[in-house]
């Protein structure tokens, strides 16, 4: 592995097929009655958010919990970054402290490479702005691969908020890397110019989109992000774009329909559709605790001839 | 050791098991990945032809319990594979079974998985081959056959499930 995860570029095809079949041990560990094991004891992991999280902070720390590291969450609401401290600041501070690992959620896309750089903590990228949020993809694909037995020639289906979202970005990164055939939807003024060329279809026809999907991944509107008129509003986004029971009849009958959650019911999808037989979301944040356990475990080992280069610069 | 050898020490232990344990009650056999896996269901199967009854198998993964797996973080952390046990080992007789017992360390990392599963009544080990040079204090309960070895020599297992073919090796 390379020393830090910071996108899906990091990890070789090898390291992603790796990536999977460790979360596959590491799911049954939380069906033990003692959802622990001894093997990160004694390594100390920094939880770093500077956007509001509960999924992603939560499985990031039950994983660590569950592999025996020590772990402490900074929230920014309660950090020095509220009294005029810089990233680069916080940064050398925390690695003053010598952490093994750093998780760290931002709101500006490149944030963890500049952690990366000054940092000889290994840093994992839990979100940076709308660029990448690597484990919830690994996580998407280890769900998706539960279900289908593969991710090789299946068609994904995502809908929604392309433009902010780096769950988009990793996913599809991650997804043709696999061999999917992944198609895109949401409105034209969501959709960023030039999404092709990272190697998907791209639609505003969401019919055509979702028709004979094996997968439908839902994206949430994500109106903090919003600071113009995307869309003229929300009903009107939910009548052309949601997911609703009869859009999902076009799709496989065995389809299956994921969300990384939050989700805005009644938005970008039906609660009768979120609720329903199809939806596999409950199982993604499951899925979650198991693929970041396998990610930490994988990162803790050594470091790769001349990955380090980076960091010693 | 070849085949047959193989066959016929199994084939003793098994007996053996059920002398010093008087019989099936309460037992379970915990096979430790890759090879102990094995060997535990080839057990299981000489026992059940004894005794008509079948005993309750397990595989055990023991990767993340390993003493040595951050102290040289060099290279690709092991592989890790899943645990199965689907039995509660509480109260139980449980016969830990590996191919080779050499230091004693993974027999040790095994003692720290297994009982996070429960309490079991005791642990006994199983091993088809013991080859000595111990660094812990452990040891076997039923042994296939001890082969003295020195240390730079290396002893490898082979099993049909896994290779293709029975056969103990010394190199």
């Amino acid at each position: 592995m390379k020393k830090d995860l910071l996108g899906i570029a990091d990890l070789s095809d090898d390291e992603i097929y790796r990536v999977l079949d460790t979360a596959e041990a590491m799911r049954e560990i939380g069906e033990r009655p003692i959802k622990k094991v001894p093997t990160l004891r004694g390594k100390t992991i920094v939880n770093l958010f500077y956007e509001p999280s509960t999924r992603t902070r939560t499985s990031f720390e039950i994983a660590e919990k569950r592999l025996s590291a020590d772990t402490l969450n900074i929230a920014v609401a309660s950090s020095s970054v509220l009294k005029g401290e810089t990233l680069a600041d916080t940064a050398m501070t925390l690695e003053a402290m010598a952490p093994d690992m750093i998780v760290v959620r931002h709101a500006s896309s490149g944030a963890c490479h500049l952690m990366a750089r000054i940092c000889r903590s290994r840093i994992i990228n839990a979100g940076d702005g709308m660029h990448e949020h690597p484990t919830q993809a690994l996580l998407d694909a280890f769900t998706i691969r539960q279900h289908k037995q593969r991710v090789d020639g299946l068609k994904i289906a995502i809908v929604g908020d392309l433009l902010h979202s780096r769950v988009l970005r990793s996913n599809v990164l991650l997804l043709t890397r696999l061999g999917a055939d992944v198609w895109v939807s949401g409105p034209p003024t969501l959709i960023p110019p030039g999404i092709e060329r990272i190697g998907v279809r791209a639609s505003t026809a969401v019919d055509e989109v979702v028709a004979g999907a094996d997968v439908i991944m839902m994206l949430r509107i994500q109106q903090e992000r919003m600071q113009g008129a995307y869309f003229p509003s929300l009903r009107e986004y939910f009548n052309v774009f949601g997911m609703t029971v009869e859009r999902v009849k076009r799709a496989k009958p065995d389809v299956i329909i994921m969300h990384p959650g939050p989700m805005n019911r009644g938005v970008e999808i039906a609660s009768e559709v979120a609720d329903g037989p199809y939806s596999v979301i409950l199982e993604q944040v499951a899925n979650g605790v198991a693929v970041r356990m396998a990610v930490l475990y994988l990162l803790a080992g050594g470091v790769e001839e001349g990955a380090h280069a980076e960091a010693a610069a | 050791m070849d085949a047959d050898r193989i066959g016929r020490s199994l084939a003793r232990i098994a007996h053996e098991i059920l002398e010093r344990n008087r019989g099936v009650e309460e037992l379970a056999l915990v096979g430790i990945r890759t090879r102990g896996v094995p060997l535990a269901r080839r057990l299981a199967a000489s026992i059940r032809d004894i005794t008509h009854h079948d005993v309750p198998t397990g595989a055990l993964d023991i990767t993340l319990y390993r003493d040595d797996l951050m102290r040289h973080a060099v290279g690709t952390q092991p592989v890790v594979r899943s645990t199965d046990i689907p039995f509660s080992i509480d109260d139980r007789r449980i016969l830990l079974v590996d191919d080779v017992l050499y230091t004693g360390r993974t027999v040790r990392a095994a003692l720290d998985a297994l009982i996070e599963f429960g309490r079991p009544r005791a642990i006994q080990l199983v091993v088809l081959v013991d080859r000595g040079h111990r660094e812990l204090p452990i040891k076997a309960d039923y042994v296939g056959k001890n082969l003295p070895t020195s240390m730079s020599q290396s002893v490898q297992v082979h099993l049909t499930e896994i290779d293709g073919r029975d056969e103990v090796e010394i190199e």
